[in-house]
């Protein structure tokens, strides 16, 4: 399992983290993001998993995360922007990494070996 | 306009330019919501067709569709809208899991090849659509990572969503744990099958993406 910190995420582009997470789930790691992905690297990485399924071999990937949360202060209201926290993300090989309950606080999962 | 048409002029391509973009509206959610279901229950009862065919297996849906100028009226408000039926969106597909249902294990293999094609497929109408509505079964806990994403990508783009608590015909059906879990977006509960409250989400079509 491996912990990856914000910073480490933080200097790394889109297409960056999506390919380090498939080739580290690929190789049987679990990987723990300090900072999560956000929606639209998340549909990026559904898309780069359904392109690499094959039978047998590797049946794609388990997520779980929070929804992610808009920030919303004076100034971001003020200039109509609003930026994203993305937030603590677990992900995994489905043949591995199982949800068991999630709901609005609490994630629980079932790691095989 | 009463002295441009005394003078003769005719300006229907300004018109065609400032025309509102007719809406496309996407549904979505993960396999086996009941997605087609209600896509042939829209599109049956205005317009007299069906999009797609139904199954208990999921991911009977693999290719998307799209139904043009389906006009939905309620209430005095009127919408016209394409309508885009989407495979269910998943981050595993296994082809076990079809042959424990039954099916053998070419026709299992072929079906998962086909179903990750799908799921690219829906992914890839995200960036076109101008709303979504998304399907959730209610008997099935509501904080999946597919309704997370779905609903993540379109507050990130500020675009319309509309919940369908679907399958409330099911005894341990609660669209109140949906709501709870997404509470800024309106819901309506449903049962596509059935029919019922269907009428209060073509009120909420309506006045939503009108």
């Amino acid at each position: 399992m491996d912990l990856i910190s914000e910073e480490k995420l933080d200097r790394m582009t889109s297409m960056e983290k999506v390919r380090l997470i498939l080739d580290e789930v690929r190789n049987g790691k679990i990987l723990i993001l300090e900072k999560g992905l956000t929606p639209s690297e998340q549909t990026k990485l559904i898309e780069l998993t359904m392109a690499e399924i094959a039978p047998d071999d590797f049946s794609g990937i388990e997520i779980e995360s929070y929804p992610v949360k808009q920030n919303e202060n004076f100034l971001t209201k003020l200039f109509g922007k609003t930026t994203m926290k993305t937030r603590l993300t677990v992900i995994g090989p489905a043949s591995q990494l199982k949800t068991i309950k999630k709901n609005k606080d609490l994630i629980s999962a079932l790691v095989s070996p | 306009m009463g002295i441009m048409k005394r003078l003769g002029l005719n300006f229907s391509w300004l018109k065609k330019i400032f025309k509102k973009k007719k809406a496309k509206i996407g549904i979505y959610g993960p396999p086996n919501a009941g997605k087609t279901t209600l896509a042939n229950r829209i599109v049956r009862d205005w317009t007299g067709d069906a999009m797609g065919s139904v199954s208990h297996i999921p991911h009977e849906t693999r290719r998307a569709r799209r139904r043009e100028d389906v006009t939905i009226t309620s209430n005095g408000s009127s919408v016209t809208l394409d309508i885009i039926d989407t495979p269910g969106i998943a981050t595993k597909i296994d082809f076990h899991d079809f042959m424990t249902l039954g099916l053998p294990e070419e026709e299992s293999k072929r079906r998962a090849k086909e179903a990750t094609e799908g799921v690219m497929e829906s992914v890839k109408w995200l960036e076109d659509l101008d709303g979504v509505i998304l399907v959730m079964d209610a008997t099935e806990d509501p904080y999946t990572q597919v309704n997370v994403v779905i609903i993540g990508n379109f507050e990130a783009r500020k675009l319309p969503i509309l919940i369908a608590a679907n399958k409330i015909d099911l005894p341990n059906s609660s669209p109140a744990r949906i709501h709870s879990a997404f509470p800024q977006h309106p819901l309506v509960p449903i049962s596509a099958l059935d029919g019922k409250n269907i009428d209060l989400l073509y009120k909420e079509i309506a006045e939503h993406f009108g």
